[in-house]
């Protein structure tokens, strides 16, 4: 680092911009010439062997040819990570242009660097893009779906997947063809069926862009599940055309034979990709059942059997897209109740990783086959796809909007529509589709260079304007809200009081199908798919229990467990009197639920993550003092098994059975300083108990239900208490005992 | 027995009931069979066996509660009039009523209807407060046997804390009405009966 200081504050951050671009400036040039270094280097040494019979020993020797493969890969994803690195340290930057954009213009400097040194660019290779490239791209949207919304907006979604881009192929594929009519564009040799094969291919909207772009600005949750949920299911409607319009342009001719094949096989390819997924992910459910015994494997299924969905399904020629979203919205609700927490935590992060990676590759490489690409340019063919693949959107969108609002209980509003039709970006999956063509096709230069012009438009245009377009019209914004347990108890109240006002009615509808899935799936698939007594455990304990923990971690993590130092000494002398003695079965059985318990508690943690960068708050926080829990829990655990009694058994109230809570305390790590325990008599008298620490706390009929409360000191202590101690109790280590925990899984707190 | 069914009704009453519950004449008539359906006393009016016969309602945790919804104050029989009144709170709000003058009264499927009329659900004894106790009897029903009154207890609580603004450990209406500000009211509440 230079030894001069900097002046002013940016100056750091800009140096390191410069440097990352040095880098990569040179990086570049070394691995393109490397090939030509390669090919001199071996014809060198092989004559020197032939020459001398004994040279010195090569203390140092260059051998590039026999890393060259995995090196460029390696060094192509680092340069595109410190790009990404760059961005976002030039704040200014990365508020007004979308990261697509700019990751695009970066492939085209790549692109042009590598031409200027007079090597071939490489293109993006459409094998490495659809097998490669765009499954962990998929399969981090499928996994993490926010379910509500989608199921509530299916019917919507589906319109617009299928019914939109039919409309878009054959409005666009139609209309350009009149245009290779007209004499003057000198296109005369492009017929019906080439045009719509182009149009089927840029038609579809790409779920790699729209995830790129719509993640950065936080638009409401309704129009992004609607533009999400259409860009990933109209896979099938594009596969299936572009397939279909490849076939017949071979043959030339299309028979009424022809097109009904054609809607069967919309209708196979749909329903054999879901059913592919859904094979493999109640497949991965049932294997996590058993994975208690060996937890570090456990993300890997969850991969590989997505993976081979994705697989399985294209090598049929079914969707592979929807096979894998179907595989992750299916295994996810019966995995998470089975893996631990760090699998689950492990799983999301290189979900992420992996996606976050594959998008930055795909938007690069996209420049540089720009650079590379052989190119055909005709003005008007190019510039009449564009304005058509507007057109064509806006009204479709319209049209659509217009017969679906007859059948929604709430309205798409003008704005809504504007987002969705503005949202329609195009991107690599069109170009890899484009660039699939055969050579047979005449046209294909032209129509590759189109592609990447509208790919270039939505992306640049559409997508750095649609910021400030959302907030010119005041679109509704996502709303972020805190987990609200009324919120959650609320609405499963209204789906039960609607599911029973529809039974009055007569009326099969949305709640009733709704009520009766779920029915099913407690009473046949839980139990076959999710390990040990979990399956039992309604939704609303579990997103009750997943509250406090978040609670009870923040509240670690901001210091407010008090220490109350002089209570505790008082407390030692108490003690040992106080303490019954405990039994090595009872330990063992306290430690077994308090162990399930953690699992129950950790796991159940919702993600609604959209976002690349970020993942939701809580989790960071989790994962922040997960380190610091770590340490407390050792020392808890030791401390258990000499402190620990009865805990409360629903099944068996004892008489006078005393509830353990620890004194928080940030001395846990000194070795000579004990968590004091004090005891609360489950029907408390008015007076406090001589062993109770509860002198300050005003005594309430249910102690332990004496949650927090800006109430002053006292009951914050209480409360920070119990949050402790509920902490505390999650503080094992994840993974429950083979051994059965069937009484009382949830440990009353 | 459809065509006696309807012959039943007379167009009058459609046109009250019409004012009353803003549903259309086909909506009106399409329920009327329902009603008539399950009135199997064939008096003209429901009782709570009626109700208890259908079986979405026996499974249905708030079975009861949804029951008595229809039931006006004490008394035991319910006739169509009553029964379309209930049912008008789940009609879906529609963007020509949102403009209508405000001086009209409120109609029964406005937003502050509907969760008036979840609010009186959970509130049994009519103090327009919901209590802790109310809050527990309806969280039994919906987690079922498994939980521990201790935990049900917690959960009440962290619950009547959060939503509890003026301190009364209670929900008020209004309180009620600002906890659910988030939720899509006018969606989860809405049926959508056939046009």
């Amino acid at each position: 680092m230079p030894a001069f200081s900097c002046a002013f504050p940016g100056c750091r951050r800009d140096l390191l911009v410069i440097v990352l671009v040095v880098f990569v400036g040179i990086g570049l040039p070394i691995e393109a010439s490397a090939p030509a270094y390669q090919s001199h280097g071996t014809e060198g040494s092989y004559l020197t062997n032939v020459t001398n019979t004994k040279k010195a020993f090569p203390v140092l020797a260059v051998n590039y040819k026999h890393v060259r493969q995995p090196f460029e890969i390696a060094l192509w994803i680092l340069l595109a990570l410190l790009m990404k690195l760059g961005f976002h340290l030039i704040p200014r930057l990365s508020g007004v242009v979308p990261e697509s954009c700019l990751l695009i213009v970066v492939g085209l400097l790549v692109g042009g660097l590598i031409k200027v040194i007079g090597e071939e660019p490489p293109v993006l290779d459409s094998q490495l893009f659809f097998l490669c490239l765009l499954p962990p791209i998929i399969l981090d949207a499928g996994y993490f779906l926010p379910i509500r919304p989608f199921t509530e907006n299916v019917g919507t979604i589906l319109v617009f997947a299928v019914i939109g881009t039919l409309w878009n192929t054959f409005f666009m594929g139609g209309l350009l063809y009149a245009l290779c009519q007209i004499e003057s564009v000198g296109l005369g040799g492009v017929d019906l069926l080439a045009c719509l094969l182009f149009g089927s291919i840029v038609s579809a909207v790409d779920p790699v862009a729209v995830l790129a772009v719509f993640e950065e600005i936080h638009i409401n949750e309704l129009v992004h599940i609607l533009v999400f949920g259409e860009s990933l299911l109209n896979d099938a409607v594009t596969v299936v055309l572009y397939n279909l319009f490849e076939e017949f342009a071979k043959v030339g001719t299309v028979t009424v034979l022809d097109v009904f094949l054609g809607v069967v096989c919309f209708f196979v390819v749909s329903l054999g990709g879901v059913l592919v997924g859904a094979i493999y992910g109640f497949l991965a459910a049932f294997t996590s059942r058993f994975t208690s015994h060996t937890r570090v494997i456990e993300p890997l299924f969850v991969f590989l059997y997505s993976y081979m969905a994705y697989l399985s399904s294209e090598m049929f020629h079914l969707s592979g897209i929807m096979a894998l979203i179907v595989c992750g919205v299916v295994m996810r609700p019966y995995v998470e109740a089975n893996i631990s927490h760090k699998s689950y935590t492990t799983i999301k992060y290189f979900l992420k990783m992996w996606s976050s990676v594959s998008e930055t590759l795909i938007f690069i490489f996209l420049g540089v086959s720009t650079v590379a690409g052989p190119h055909a340019w005709n003005w008007t063919f190019v510039i009449t796809t564009v304005i058509l693949c507007l057109v064509s959107r806006v009204l479709g969108v319209i049209g659509l909007t217009f017969i679906i609002n007859k059948f929604r209980i709430v309205k798409l509003t003008k704005k809504d529509q504007f987002i969705v039709a503005y949202g329609g970006l195009r991107g690599a999956i069109a170009f890899s589709l484009g660039y699939l063509l055969s050579n047979r096709h005449q046209m294909r230069n032209l129509f590759l260079t189109a592609i990447i012009t509208v790919i270039f438009f939505t992306v640049f245009v559409q997508g750095m304007t649609i910021r400030p377009l959302v907030e010119l019209l005041a679109v509704k914004k996502k709303k972020e809200s805190k987990p609200s347990i009324n919120e959650e108890i609320h609405t499963e109240f209204l789906n039960h009081l609607l599911t029973g006002v529809e039974g009055v009615c007569g009326h099969y509808g949305h709640y009733h199908w709704k009520e009766k899935l779920n029915r099913f799936n407690k009473t046949y698939v839980k139990r076959w798919l999710i390990a040990g007594e979990n399956f039992k455990e309604p939704e609303l304990i579990a997103f009750y229990r997943k509250m406090e923990l978040k609670q009870a971690i923040m509240m670690v993590e901001s210091g407010q467990l008090p220490s109350a130092l002089p209570s505790t000494i008082s407390m030692q002398n108490i003690q040992p009197r106080a303490i019954p003695r405990v039994s090595k079965k009872r330990e063992e059985e306290i430690r077994r639920i308090l162990r399930s318990n953690l699992q129950n508690n950790k796991q159940k943690m919702r993600s609604r993550s959209y976002s690349r960068h970020t993942l939701f708050d809580a989790d960071e926080e989790d994962n922040v003092s997960e380190v610091r829990l770590r340490k407390t829990k050792m020392e808890m655990e030791r401390r258990m098994s000499h402190y620990l009694t009865v805990p409360a058994n629903r099944e068996s109230p004892r008489p006078g059975v005393r509830r353990v809570r620890f004194e928080s305390d940030n001395q846990v790590f000194s070795a000579d300083s004990v968590p004091t325990v004090h005891f609360e008599q489950p029907s408390p008298p008015s007076t406090p108990d001589a062993v109770s620490l509860e002198e300050e706390v005003p005594k309430r009929p249910s102690l332990e239900a004496d949650i927090e409360g800006p109430r002053g000191n006292a009951s914050d202590n209480h409360q920070g208490e119990l949050d402790y101690q509920r902490l505390a109790r999650c503080l094992s280590d994840p993974g429950p005992n083979k051994d059965k925990e069937e009484d009382d899984p949830f440990m009353s707190c | 027995m459809g065509s006696r069914a309807s012959s039943l009704l007379r167009e009058e009453e459609i046109e009250e009931i019409k004012k009353e519950t803003g549903f259309s004449h086909s909506q009106i008539t399409r329920l009327y069979s329902r009603f008539t359906s399950l009135d199997k006393g064939e008096n003209g009016t429901l009782g709570r066996e009626d109700f208890q016969r259908i079986p979405e309602l026996a499974i249905n945790p708030l079975g009861d509660r949804i029951i008595n919804a229809f039931f006006p104050e004490g008394e035991d029989q319910v006739n169509f009039r009553g029964f379309m009144r209930t049912l008008a709170h789940f009609r879906p709000i529609e963007d020509n009523e949102k403009n209508k003058d405000p001086t009209a009264s409120e109609p029964l499927n406005s937003r502050i209807n509907k969760l008036l009329f979840a609010f009186q659900l959970y509130d049994l004894d009519r103090d327009d407060k919901i209590s802790r106790d109310e809050l527990l009897q309806v969280l039994r029903m919906m987690v079922g046997v498994n939980i521990s009154d201790e935990q049900l207890g917690s959960i009440a609580d962290r619950t009547i804390q959060e939503a509890d603004q003026n301190g009364d450990n209670s929900i008020s209406f209004n309180e009620f009405i600002k906890v659910l500000e988030k939720v899509d009211v006018e969606q989860k509440m809405s049926i959508r009966f056939l046009h």
